[in-house]
């Protein structure tokens, strides 16, 4: 009835089991605690739920658990390393690029995403490659400098 | 930055007006932070909704036997649960609520008034279970004829929704019920006499559609009924306190047998302040002796959440060949959604209060129909009419061939100016923020190239005082511990921190806020009305003055002088040829006497009037009807800025609400009074590839009624956008367009009708 499921995530191996209906996002949050992604709508629409999986940003809701066998899976819990906040969370915190905060972790994931692929990304590509998080509280122009001054501020890593 | 300031205040501030790290961010940016949904109590169990799949229909049964012999379901609840409610009315702060109307809301008697009205509720041991079990209550409907469209359910012949609403109005009572809860009326001066005065009259029909305030949270609760009969609940509200009042009323329980703990909340702008899982979690809680977790599905909260009210307006306004407006009249009918009281109240009051009006009439209407409950959201009801008044006061700039910002300065409300339903400003800053965006950069730019075009809007938003309560200690190592009723939505643990930093000569930084449950904190009402950082804020500053009192006092004892010896400036106290810091008093103060602990308890009751003027360029694609915006920028008058950047954002913000409002975002409603586009992905909210940077300028007129002279900042962005965003397209096009949302089928139809 349920599968079992090793993945690696934020570096460390982690194993679970799971039934075929449940997503990864209910995985994380209610199986292994990680709550740091959040459910805004749990049918791809907003991207709060969003992580880093093999490289790429995805919707965690639209992801079934038992499709992650051997992945490598990033959230926002792992991104400060060694109680240094990454870059675009210093730029998120310093540039005030959040109200409420519910959309915060999935712009981080999306946007750290982007620079590692990008490292000096235009307004132009920023915004189009965040269209995918929703923000209701700041009309993401806070968010967008964020990303910017990440950009500026540090190579980003690895 | 792009901002800019024009600031009046004269004072020399050494916290205010910074830029502080907010001190919740780091929680926020790391994923630490807890939002109600990340709670995982022992043994808890989840909660799910049964909802009607009818816009109105009588319930005739109910059974949940089926869903109770499921393995592994707990209890079902129906509104049978809950007590016979009161007929009582009772005010939230940003509204008031009939508790019978609110029972009848969160759990359906007898008829389901809206598709999505909760019908019944069952608990089970995981979320899929219940959703499951919910499918299996059968409920036998008698569907019958709804409406849901305001001018309908106005007419004799409309569906009744409730057999017993007799219209209140100043006329005598109808002798028959209705779909119209009230008539509301407001007059000034003779508007027979003013429309004769005038050179050019302009009257207009005005549409706008239902719009959801989109908090990107759901709702949530977790509610804990213990065998001691306390009955605890976490929960995602603007205002703990008032969760407690309804859930007192709905429960018929002693306030004090509850606590409510505002978990960090995930947006609320109105649509967060009624009750609507709480009470069914607490049922469910009590009959299966477990803690109960509910949150809704998004296509739940856009069924049955919010919105904010479909509306009709009628807008007359004249004016002289010289500019000056002689008479406005307006004719307003707003939904309420399923239940009465809407806000048609602020909409009648809103519709001229950016203009000196001398004579004026409006009449409004608050009418029921088979939609959801409607809530406040953002600036309630001012955002509709500003979209109807401002859209006329722009083509009579036009007809008069005046500038659209030189009108409104000749018109504009001053101190002393009177609004139509009674209230006299006092100082008010919306001729400072026609001015800052007259000297803009952006105004003096030239907007050139085909379908172009540029406009203007005004905004007006009353802001609230009401009730706050805090209490600080002054910890030895010099920081201040502050404890707030305040539910944090958008960084005022910080900006309300920030002021009483600011009084007792410390840092941001030596602030530690902290929002409380409601057994911990004095009644604060909610977050919302724009007041947080006003009210709350006016009460970190009276905590700090009782704080300073005390350590002047305490100085005194250690220097053995007089207390009225001993003077403080800017942190320093001094005294008898002696002198210490906050930190070295505090240090000191610990080891000679009691704690030392500050109140601040208030209750203003004032509006603190915020102004807005908003600007933007926009292009229009004529083969599809989209609108782009080129450029927006945004004038406010925020009295003082506590925080320039979260102000900033709220301005931000709210413009990109209203430009959502303006241009995309509308329930979709079928023949058969469904909502269509339940989900994000239909409902269209503004993404960040669908807006340009929102330049800012934050115009500081201070409030008199504050120490620092903050009016509060988070709801009149909201109401420019439209109307500024109409004068833009009518600008690029010669179309004008009266119906919200301007979205590209309707543009490119009044484009290709040549409308
Ligand atoms: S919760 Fe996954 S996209 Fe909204
Ligand atoms: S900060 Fe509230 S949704 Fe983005």
């Amino acid at each position: 009835m349920k599968t079992h499921v090793s993945t690696t995530i934020n570096g460390e191996a982690v194993e679970f089991l799971c039934q075929p209906r449940q997503s990864l996002l209910e995985i994380l949050r209610d199986e292994l605690s990680l709550t740091g992604c959040k459910e805004g709508c749990n049918n791809g629409n907003c991207g709060a739920c969003t992580v880093i999986l093999n490289g790429l940003p995805v919707d965690s809701c639209l992801v079934l658990a038992v499709e992650v066998e051997g992945a490598n899976i990033e959230t926002v819990e792992g991104v400060a390393q060694q109680r240094q906040l990454h870059p675009v969370q210093q730029c998120f915190l310093e540039g005030a690029a959040l109200q409420c905060g519910i959309c915060t972790p999935g712009f981080i994931m999306t946007s750290k995403a982007l620079l590692e692929k990008h490292p000096a990304p235009d307004e132009e590509e920023i915004r189009f490659s965040l269209a995918g998080n929703l923000c209701r509280c700041t009309g993401y122009d806070k968010i967008v400098h964020a990303v910017q001054a990440a950009a500026e501020s540090a190579p980003a890593p690895k | 930055m792009s901002t800019e300031f024009m600031t009046e205040h004269s004072t020399e501030y050494k916290v205010i007006g910074t830029r502080p790290v907010r001190h919740d961010g780091s929680d926020k940016v790391t994923g630490k932070a807890v939002y109600t949904d990340d709670l995982h109590l022992p043994n808890m169990a989840f909660g799910a909704f049964v909802r009607s799949p009818h816009a109105h229909a009588k319930i005739v049964s109910i059974d949940t036997s089926q869903a109770e012999d499921m393995p592994g379901v707990l209890a079902t609840c129906t509104s049978a649960d809950l007590p016979d409610p009161w007929d009582k009315v009772d005010d939230l702060g940003e509204g008031c609520v009939n508790y019978a109307h609110l029972s009848g809301n969160v759990l359906a008697r007898g008829k389901a008034l809206y598709k999505g009205h909760a019908v019944a509720a069952v608990v089970a041991t995981d979320s899929h279970l219940a959703e499951e079990a919910a499918s299996r209550i059968r409920v036998e409907y008698e569907p019958l004829p709804a409406t849901t469209w305001v001018l309908d359910a106005m007419k004799e012949d409309a569906p009744l929704l409730h057999d017993d609403l007799i219209t209140h109005t100043l006329d005598d009572a109808p002798a028959k019920p209705s779909n119209i809860e009230s008539h509301i009326r407001f007059e000034k001066g003779n508007i027979e006499e003013g429309f004769a005065a005038a050179d050019v009259i302009v009257e207009r029909e005005f549409k706008t559609a239902t719009v959801h305030q989109g908090y990107i949270e759901p709702h949530v609760s977790v509610a804990s009924w213990n065998e001691d009969g306390r009955l605890k609940i976490w929960t995602a509200t603007q205002g703990s306190f008032v969760v407690r009042q309804q859930m007192a009323a709905l429960l018929k329980m002693p306030i004090s047998q509850i606590t409510i703990v505002p978990c960090e909340i995930g947006g609320g702008f109105g649509g967060k302040i009624s009750v609507y899982e709480q009470p069914v979690a607490a049922v469910l809680s009590r009959k299966c002796g477990r803690p109960v977790k509910i949150i809704m599905r998004r296509d739940e909260v856009f069924e049955a959440t919010g919105p904010t009210p479909g509306s009709f307006m009628r807008v007359k306004i004249g004016a002289t060949k010289e500019g000056k407006l002689t008479a406005g009249e307006a004719w307003l009918a707003f939904d309420a959604g399923a239940f009465p009281g809407g806000v048609i109240g602020p909409g009648c009051m809103c519709v001229f209060s950016c203009y000196d009006l001398p004579n004026a009439a409006v009449d409004g209407f608050d009418v029921v129909l088979n939609k959801p409950k409607t809530q406040a959201y953002r600036a309630p009801g001012s955002t509709h009419v500003a979209f109807a008044a401002e859209s006329v006061i722009d083509e009579l700039a036009v007809q008069l061939d005046i500038d659209p910002i030189e009108f409104r300065l000749k018109n504009a409300a001053v101190e002393g100016t009177r609004r139509v339903d009674g209230p006299v400003y006092p100082r008010v800053g919306l001729v400072e923020c026609l001015e800052a965006v007259k000297n803009s950069e952006h105004w003096k730019s030239t907007l050139s190239g085909p379908n172009r075009g540029r406009g203007v809007a005004c905004g007006f938003w009353f802001n609230a005082g009401l009730k706050s309560s805090v209490t600080a200690s002054v910890n030895p190592d010099g920081t201040v511990t502050l404890v707030e009723g305040s539910t944090d939505i958008g960084g005022t643990r910080t900006s309300i921190a920030m002021q009483l930093a600011e009084t007792l000569g410390i840092s941001a930084e030596d602030v530690i806020p902290q929002v409380a449950d409601t057994d911990s904190v004095g009644f604060t009402d909610v977050t919302g009305g724009s007041r947080t950082t006003f009210a709350t804020g006016l009460a970190a500053h009276e905590a700090a003055l009782d704080i300073q009192r005390q350590m002047m006092e305490r100085a005194a004892q250690i220097w053995e002088c007089d207390t009225g010896d001993v003077e403080v400036r800017e942190g320093v106290y001094r005294g008898n040829d002696e002198s210490l810091t906050f930190s070295e008093l505090a240090l000191k103060a610990d080891s000679v006497g009691e704690a030392i602990i500050g109140r601040g308890a208030v209750d203003p009751q004032v509006s603190t009037n915020a102004f807005a003027v908003h600007l933007v360029d926009v292009e229009v694609d004529p083969e599809t009807g989209k609108v782009t915006i080129l450029r927006y920028t945004a004038s406010q008058d925020a009295g003082t800025a506590i925080h320039p950047s979260y102000v900033e954002g709220q301005i931000q913000g709210g413009s990109v609400q209203g430009i959502g409002w303006a241009l995309n975002e509308e329930y979709f409603y079928d023949d058969d009074g469904h909502v269509r586009n339940a989900s994000f992905l239909d409902y269209r909210m503004p993404t960040c590839y669908d807006v340009p940077m929102i330049e800012t300028i934050i115009v500081e007129v201070p409030n008199p009624d504050h120490p620092y002279g903050v009016r509060g900042v988070g709801e009149v962005s909201i109401v420019p956008p439209p109307p500024a965003i109409a004068s833009a397209i009518q600008r690029a096009t010669g179309i004008r367009l009266t119906d919200l949302p301007m979205s590209p089928p309707k543009l490119w139809r009044a484009i290709n009708n040549g409308e």
